[in-house]
Order: structure tokens, then C-alpha cells, then sequence
């Protein structure tokens, strides 16, 4: 490949996968709990950390690069604090990209795994308990197993997302060549020089290429998946 | 043993619904017993630990589950009972082999008797499936691994809850001498719930009839079978007679076998009888004729003497029957009169008479 790439290209796209990948897998844990807690939980403001988690989905991704911005920024409360804490950076930084990538991926992997949650019969977790199955069991043994489809849907969501973020991570962490330009950030620096036409279209060959794998990934996981776990 | 297997009293309200049942059971199957809606399987959800009673008390053989009087309502997972729901339950991500031992995994190791999966696989005929997973099962077969999971979880009581209401009479034929050996060769006492009399007169040692959230009667199956008190209430079932039976031979010929019971000799018109074999004979009391003579030339085969014990209570549309006790050698038999038989025979306690039933009528449950 790196014949045909030029190696700011061949850049582009490693950190694109990279960026996207962590942005799905640092997720997964949050997602996971929220999704829970939005499927079983019963407690005051559930609804509004419905809203909250929805968000992004909704405002434009520019508002929530912004908002990222002036919270997580080097002079941000949030930026701020986990800098002094736990040195960590996120402005300008290709891990600010992926907290941008995460967050806007975010609702689409907890709708998944809330839905495959809520989908789990209660009854299986029922009889697991009377089996002598603790409640932290029933849930690794029983809950989890059941639906893992959802949380590969929603992992394969989050990370066509994040492969696809353009607004948020430009307005967030802007467009640096080897530190924040990711695959669309790359496409659309193309565009904006004479030119630049064959690049462009070489990134989105890429990017069509990416995306299908990445489609045909989820399809034979999910057949797998599903082969285990037959309806009754 | 001097501790109950099952000794219950709880009350709970539900809604409009009040439960408020105590009782104790001593036998092996104890069946609960009752319409639809009457209370049964919240019983059954308060014994396994499903529903929190608002107060009352269950132990089983001497060992306390609850007692809301000493804050004490141990969570399902510690209370070591097999539960076997109407539907198998069994995980679809896990093969039978996983399914059956999800049990034995939480029992503590050193409590775990490693023989016991051949003993669960022989005795419910389960073996061949092992490697299946549950979607490939028949719902026959289904039931029977939700039944060996249960017994592999080494419970010290085995809770079911109709297990046999989803599936059709072939089914149920196939998985009730199952539970008949679960009964009578594995130490497990065992709580059944059932609406369907047939089953209870089948497997049950001891009834326990729930109404409406109560505990309407409860004592030694062939008793409550047979109460004329029970059996005068309006919607209540048919009353009948259950008698343990050995069969003494088989007439090829006639194809009808001849049993002997406690009663006396009945001549059965079922197939595939061989002698020696043990069995419960049912007899309606609405199949049983009364006579004052010994009757001639009658096509019944069975005829057995015998005294009125027990006059019960005009019942039925207008009064217009009546239930009766024999005493036919120390045993009770159920009869169903219209009240104006019994006044032209001028029927009283003590009047010697004659039982006589058709063969076809005695049914084997």
C-alpha cells in the first residue's frame, strides 16, 4: 500500500484506525455501564442522562467540538484538572481526536447495548438465581453472553463513527498532519488545494474499503454470534 | 425425622389479591393444588425466594429460609432450591451438557458429589442430548434438562411449578415416570404445582388445595381426593377414589388385568399390564353405581361389598345429588347418588351395599 500512498496519506490513515480504535474500546466500559443503567436502573434523572448521552446525536458536531474545547481545552475545567492529576492532554493531541470520535459515537453504542439489555429475558436471570448464582454472576454468565450481539453492534457503530468524525475532531483538536489529521480531516485538506483530486479520492477508496471491512466484520461476528445463542 | 419437610405461613397482599396460606406437609411430593389465579404459584415464588412476603415464616426440614418475625429472608440464591418452571428456562448460549452443571458449579466443592450427572442423565434419559444446544431440543426434552439442572444444583427441595401445563399429552407421557422415579428413588422432597387433577392423583403423596389465596385443605392425596365436604363445593372438581394398586395377572385373551388393592380385586381394561407391577387406579365418584343386592347378570365386572360410612350434603344444580363414603374393607369409596337414588334405596350410615363399577371406568392416571 505504501506504493500508492504518499506517506503523509499512509500517516493519515494509520492514525485514523487508531484513533477510532481507542475511541471504541475506551468507551466500551462506560458504555456498557450506561446502557445498563438506562435498561435496569430505576432512579431520579434517568431521563435526563437519556438526554445528556443523546446529545451528541443531535447538536451539530461543530457545537460539541466546541463544547469539548472549552471543557477538556489546557485551560478547561476538565482539561485542566486531568492534566495536574493524571497528565493527560487532550488539546491538539491525537487523543483529544479519539475523546472526540468517542463521545460522538458514544449514543450510538448505548442504544445498542440498552436495546440488546433490555431485549435479555429476566426469566433466564431468574432461574440462574435460584441455581445459586450470585447476582455478579448472573450477570458474566448469563446477561453479558446474552447480549453480546448488542455490544458488537454497538462496538461496530461507534467505530464506523469515529472513523467517520470530521466536525467535532476539526473543531476540537483542529487538522495537524501527524497528530489530529485524521482520514477525513486528510480528504478534506485535499479538497481545499489545486490538485489535490487524486488524493482525495485515493482516501476515499480507503475510507469505502475501511468501512465495508469493517461492515463485513460485524456481519460474520453477528452470524457467529447467533449461531451460539439460537432462540429458543 | 421429627421436623416437617415444608412448614409454611405467610401472608401477602398483592394488589386486591390476599395471600394468606400456612400449612405443613410431611411428604415426599407434596402437591399445591388450585384453580388458575388461586394462589399457587405466588406460593411457590414465596417458597423459592421470587417474592419477599410481608411477613410469616417458611423452613424447610427445620431450616429456616424466612422468618420476617427475626428479619431473617435468605436471597434465592442461598437458599439452595431447585426451581422448574412451567417454561425450561434453560440458556440458549450454553450446550445441555453447560446447562445441566450451571447448578453444580455454585454448590461448594466440597460438598459436590461427583457421581451425580450419570445418576441425573440415567434417570431422566437425557444422555444422548449432552452436546445439543437448547434450540435443538423438543419441548419434551427441554423440560427434562431443566429438570436434571435443577436436581444437579443438589437442592435440598425441588420447587415445580407446573412443568408440564406447555406441552401436549404425548409430552406429559413422557416426562411423568420420570418424575414418579425422581420421587420415589432420589431423597429430594418435592413442592408440585398443578391445576390438573389428573397429575396430582398421579404423583402427589400430599395435596394442598389453595382458594383464593388460602389454604382450603391439606392432607394425604386419596384423603383429599375423596373428602365429600371438598367435593359438594360448588366448582370444585369431580370427588374420586385413588387406591394403590399390584397388578395380579393379565388375561391376554380379554386384554384386561386384574389388580388387587386394599378395596379388593378390580378387573382393569388397560394394555400393557405385566404382574407385579405397582400402580394408582382413580375411580370417579360418578362412575360408581350403588346396588342394595348383589346384582346379576350385569355386564360390570367389578363388584364390591361394602357399608355406607358417610352421608355428605345435598350438592349440585338444586340440590339434586349427593356424595357418599363406603367403607369397602377399611377402604373409602367415593359415590356420587342423585339425592332421589339415595332416597329410593332409603340409604343410611351403616347399610350394607354394593359398589359396582365398569372396568373401562377405572382410569390409571
Amino acid at each position: 500500500m505504501s506504493h500508492w500512498l504518499t506517506p503523509e496519506e499512509w500517516t493519515a490513515v494509520r492514525l485514523s484506525l487508531v484513533v477510532a480504535t481507542t475511541a471504541m474500546l475506551a468507551s466500551l466500559p462506560f458504555g456498557l455501564a450506561v446502557a445498563l443503567l438506562l435498561a435496569r436502573g430505576r432512579f431520579w434523572g434517568k431521563s435526563l442522562l437519556d438526554a445528556a448521552v443523546h446529545l451528541p446525536l443531535i447538536l451539530p458536531p461543530v457545537v460539541t467540538g466546541y463544547l469539548l474545547l472549552v471543557g477538556f481545552g489546557r485551560r478547561g475545567p476538565i482539561g485542566q484538572f486531568l492534566y495536574e492529576w493524571f497528565g493527560i492532554v487532550f488539546s491538539f493531541r491525537w487523543t483529544g481526536a479519539a475523546l472526540a470520535c468517542a463521545v460522538m459515537g458514544f449514543p450510538l453504542m448505548v442504544r445498542a447495548i440498552r436495546l440488546s439489555i433490555e431485549a435479555v429475558d429476566r426469566k433466564l436471570e431468574a432461574a440462574a438465581g435460584t441455581l445459586g448464582a450470585n447476582p455478579a454472576w448472573v450477570f458474566l454468565v448469563v446477561t453479558l453472553p446474552l447480549c453480546l450481539p448488542g455490544i458488537l453492534a454497538g462496538m461496530i457503530l461507534c467505530f464506523a463513527k469515529a472513523m467517520g468524525e470530521f466536525g467535532a475532531t476539526i473543531t476540537f483538536v483542529s487538522n495537524i498532519p501527524g497528530e489530529t489529521q485524521t482520514l477525513p480531516s486528510a480528504i478534506y485538506t485535499f479538497t481545499q488545494v489545486p490538485g489535490g483530486e487524486t488524493g482525495a479520492m485515493r482516501l476515499t477508496l480507503i475510507s469505502i474499503a475501511i468501512s465495508v471491512a469493517a461492515l463485513f466484520l460485524s456481519e460474520v461476528m453477528a452470524r457467529l454470534v447467533g449461531r451460539r445463542i439460537a432462540v429458543e | 425425622m421429627t421436623e416437617p419437610v415444608l412448614d409454611i405461613a405467610v401472608r401477602h397482599k398483592l394488589g386486591d389479591f390476599l395471600l394468606d396460606a400456612s400449612f405443613r406437609s410431611q411428604g415426599r411430593l407434596t402437591a399445591l393444588f388450585g384453580a388458575s389465579g388461586s394462589g399457587k404459584t405466588s406460593l411457590v415464588n414465596v417458597i423459592g425466594g421470587l417474592i419477599r412476603p410481608q411477613s410469616g415464616h417458611v423452613r424447610v426440614e427445620g431450616e429456616t429460609l424466612v422468618d420476617t418475625a427475626r428479619g431473617v429472608v435468605l436471597p434465592p440464591h442461598r437458599r439452595r432450591l431447585g426451581y422448574v418452571f412451567q417454561e425450561a428456562r434453560l440458556f440458549p448460549h450454553l450446550t445441555v451438557r453447560q446447562n445441566l452443571l450451571f447448578g453444580h458449579w455454585f454448590v461448594p466443592r466440597a460438598l459436590r458429589k461427583p457421581a451425580e450427572l450419570d445418576m441425573v442423565l440415567d434417570l431422566l434419559g437425557i444422555g444422548h442430548l449432552l452436546k445439543r444446544r437448547p434450540g435443538a431440543l423438543s419441548g419434551g426434552e427441554k423440560q427434562r434438562v431443566a429438570i436434571g439442572r435443577a436436581l444437579l444444583a443438589q437442592p435440598r427441595l425441588l420447587l415445580m411449578d407446573e412443568p408440564l401445563a406447555a406441552l401436549d399429552e404425548a409430552r406429559k407421557a413422557e416426562i411423568l415416570p420420570h418424575i414418579e422415579r425422581l420421587r420415589d428413588e432420589v431423597g429430594i422432597p418435592i413442592v408440585y404445582v398443578s391445576h390438573a387433577l389428573t397429575e396430582v392423583a398421579r404423583l402427589a403423596t400430599t395435596v394442598v388445595v389453595v382458594e383464593a389465596g388460602r389454604v382450603g385443605a391439606c392432607g394425604p392425596t386419596a384423603e383429599i381426593l375423596s373428602r365429600l365436604d371438598l367435593a359438594s363445593r360448588p366448582g370444585a372438581p369431580e370427588a374420586s377414589t385413588l387406591l394403590a394398586a399390584e397388578v395380579v395377572d393379565f388375561d391376554e385373551a380379554f386384554g384386561l388385568a386384574r389388580l388387587a388393592t386394599p378395596a379388593g380385586e378390580f378387573a382393569i381394561a388397560r394394555g400393557a399390564l405385566r404382574a407385579g407391577q405397582r400402580l394408582r387406579v382413580r375411580i370417579m365418584a360418578s362412575d360408581v353405581m350403588l346396588g342394595l343386592a348383589p346384582p346379576e347378570g350385569t355386564s360390570a365386572l367389578n363388584i364390591l361389598p361394602g357399608r355406607i360410612a358417610e352421608i355428605g350434603e345435598r350438592s349440585g344444580e338444586g340440590g339434586s345429588t349427593v356424595h357418599l363414603r363406603l367403607d369397602c374393607a377399611g377402604e373409602a369409596l367415593v359415590v356420587r347418588l342423585t339425592a332421589k337414588s339415595a332416597a329410593n334405596l332409603a340409604l343410611a350410615v351403616g347399610k350394607p351395599v354394593y359398589a359396582i363399577v365398569k372396568s373401562v371406568s377405572v382410569e390409571t392416571p
